[in-house]
């Protein structure tokens, strides 16, 4: 298996430690994996933004980035979503089309791919909530949803219900979006602020001492309403819990 | 030209009176949840979706041959069949019948199509008393303001704000907030408009091909005292509300009250046929811009819209903004995807009042894709110039920037080091959205790109 670590670009910047704990738990389950040094984004924020053109480069450089590989793992499902359902600024060739089915979000790899069902290093001893980022959980179908009637399921919870001492509350609105949006939550601003007050208030009201997620961006927001409303919640991404960070 | 609507703005306005925001967005929740328990009762809920999905897709693309259908069988069962192009025409085809008729009041029940065609004060303005009988519709009517959600009109306002307009408008007592007596003032008030309107009027919620029928879906009596007590009913229908046959009618009504209030159905499900004896039945099958949206080919697909209102329920964004804030007469996901069509450049930022979270597409008894057609007028507005400057040129700067390894790592690796030392009134100032109610995320030491080089020996 040929794989490469995409690290989004919020990630790399402002998140290190997210992709640091990415990389290192694909290590410790065997997996060989590059990390082209040339990357930067997937062309979702001007995208998302109607400015697909603007995404042009971006998108062209990410294939030229990721086009020797069988799988491209990034910890982001906005990302993820964006490469395989909006990857179109750039003509489709067969080489771009390869990569667009070639990129996975991290906790589908874990989940789907490489069927890992035990982390015996992993303990956190705390009360979570989790969130599924939108498009994890409505694209890329990582979990039910709410509006849909079908099974539940929940792949993220699978994983996590294997590290030790963790426990799980129940928000009111588990599959509400908490209002990041990308360029939404600057533009948007009073909708947005209020939409993550709501998300993080909810997830405490539950009694939640952490919020886990597979979506920096999301956390990224909601950190950002709880600090400056002053709850004691905190945010941790998946794949750090799942690495074995036991804070 | 028409004056841009500023959602954000707008929103920002609703989110501050704090007591009505929190009961709207509680409200319209509730319904939510409500069309989640119907829904797990019905097993076959997902196939229902299909198949309504099917019969609408079907539907639209035989749309000539089923209106002409439906025209030859209404015609046939006695009724008069008018076509109008555009909302002008509608209104003027309405005014005819009723001067035709000599009718001066018209009785009518909730129909968003006389609103999008602006119908009221037209008529109004011709002499015509127009007498909204919807208790919802009422209220935005006595209080001079558009409905703010397509099945509960006045959804933004509390009890308190319903009696001091009914106190202004039709004299109840200003002290008295109780719901049944708010209802019952109402009610008294406009029995006697039925009794004496020339003409009532309805919308449709289907206009059956095979029979010739509409089909009304209510739940106060009100389209039913409308059409049965004066002697001339009028219909307002736009021509994607046609289904092929009575046995599609099954479907629809088993998913519309299901979705739209977590009801398994309306209180009452009304058949016109004919006119009765001694009294005229006039349907009025309208375009306004429907056949142009059926040819755009990212867009037609929101023309299988029942009007439910699901998508405005479950939105989070339409729950903590209100309906009032789109500026139009369709407002919430399904507003968002059909009124840039009407005029792009005033509903240009209504497709960025969402943060494509998709909830609307899931919760859709039709499966329209409600969130990629937001994704794709997001690009049709780019495309036309119709963004704001500011946007338009950060994207252009980000795209150049993430294009770029070279630029990009300047721009990463120098911000942390510059953001670490920002004394904290350059981060929270006006000038930044995100600071005004959030905090920045901390600034790193270094980039995750610089931590492998430094942790991990990449082959050059």
């Amino acid at each position: 298996m040929k794989a490469a670590l995409f690290i989004p670009c919020y990630v790399d910047a402002l998140f290190p430690e997210v992709g640091i704990a990415t990389l290192e738990l694909l290590e410790r389950l065997g997996v060989k994996v590059d990390y082209p040094l040339d990357q930067t984004c997937c062309g979702q924020p001007m995208a998302n933004s109607g400015c697909e053109k603007d995404a042009a480069g971006a998108e062209a450089l990410f294939v030229k980035n990721f086009a020797g590989y069988d799988y491209v793992v990034t910890p982001s499902g906005s990302c993820t979503h964006h490469v395989r359902e909006n990857l179109t600024a750039i003509p489709q060739t067969a080489r771009v089309l390869k990569v667009r089915r070639s990129v996975y979000e991290l906790v589908e790899f874990l989940h789907d791919v490489l069927a890992v069902r035990e982390f015996p290093w992993a303990e956190f001893r705390h009360a979570v909530g989790l969130h599924n980022g939108c498009a994890s959980l409505r694209a890329l179908r990582t979990a039910s949803a709410s509006e849909i009637r079908e099974p539940p399921f929940s792949k993220p919870m699978a994983l996590l219900s294997k590290v030790k001492g963790i426990r799980f509350v129940a928000p009111q609105r588990p599959d509400e979006c908490c209002g990041f949006g990308g360029t939404f939550s600057v533009f948007e601003e009073p909708v947005s602020a209020k939409m993550g007050y709501d998300k993080v208030s909810d997830h405490a009201g539950a009694g939640a001492e952490y919020i886990v997620s597979g979506d920096m961006s999301c956390l990224m927001h909601q950190k950002g309403c709880a600090e400056r409303m002053g709850l004691p919640v905190r945010f941790i991404h998946i794949a750090q819990v799942l690495n074995g960070a036991r804070k | 030209m028409s004056k841009r609507v500023d959602h954000s703005e707008a929103a920002s306005k609703f989110i501050k009176a704090k007591d009505h925001l929190e009961f709207h967005d509680k409200r319209l929740w509730d319904l939510r949840g409500k069309r989640d328990r119907e829904v797990e009762r019905l097993p076959e809920w997902e196939q229902l979706r299909t198949l309504a999905s099917a019969i609408k897709e079907h539907t639209l693309t035989h749309l000539a041959d089923y209106l002409e259908e439906f025209e030859r069988n209404a015609i046939a069962n006695g009724a008069r069949v008018h076509w109008a192009r555009d909302a002008a025409e509608h209104n003027q085809i309405v005014l005819g019948i009723l001067q035709e008729a000599g009718a001066s009041t018209l009785v009518k029940s909730k129909s968003m199509l006389t609103d999008e065609c602006e119908m009221r004060p037209f008529l109004e303005a011709r002499g015509i008393e127009v007498m909204e009988t919807d208790l919802g519709e009422r209220i935005q009517q006595l209080d001079g303001e558009p409905p703010s959600h397509i099945v509960v009109p006045a959804v933004h306002k509390l009890r308190g704000d319903v009696s001091r307009v009914f106190a202004d408008k039709i004299g109840t007592d200003p002290k008295n907030s109780d719901v049944h007596y708010l209802a019952e003032s109402q009610r008294r008030h406009t029995r006697p408009y039925f009794l004496r309107a020339g003409a009532g009027m309805t919308g449709a919620n289907f206009a059956v091909a095979e029979t010739g029928t509409l089909v009304v879906c209510t739940n106060e009596g009100n389209a039913d005292l409308s059409v049965h007590l004066p002697t001339l009913h009028i219909a307002s229908v736009g021509i994607e509300k046609v289904i092929p046959r009575i046995e599609h009618v099954g479907v629809f009504v088993r998913m519309l009250s299901r979705s739209a209030l977590g009801s398994p159905i309306t209180q009452l499900t009304s058949h016109f046929r004919k006119p009765r004896p001694g009294t005229a039945m006039h349907i009025v099958l309208v375009d306004n811009g429907r056949v142009e949206r059926l040819g755009m080919a990212d867009f037609w697909y929101s023309l299988k819209c029942i009007r439910c209102g699901a998508c405005m329920n479950t939105c989070p964004v339409y729950r903590r903004s209100g309906g009032l804030s789109y500026g139009s007469t369709y407002s919430g996901p399904i507003g968002v995807i059909i009124d840039p069509a009407f005029d792009l450049r005033k509903y240009g930022s209504l497709p960025f009042a969402s943060t494509l979270n998709g909830s609307c597409t899931s919760v859709c008894p039709v499966r329209i894709n409600i969130h990629e057609q937001i994704y794709k007028w997001r690009q049709v507005i780019a495309e036309r110039n119709q963004l704001p400057i500011v946007k338009q040129q950060a994207m252009a700067a980000a795209g150049k920037v993430l294009a770029s390894p070279k630029l990009y790592r300047a721009a990463t690796e120098a911000t942390n080091l510059s953001l670490a030392k920002l004394p904290r009134v350059v981060l929270y100032n006006r000038l930044n959205a995100w600071g005004r109610q959030r905090e920045v995320p901390g600034a790193p030491k270094r980039t995750f790109r610089q931590w492998y080089l430094e942790n991990r020996k990449p082959k050059k």
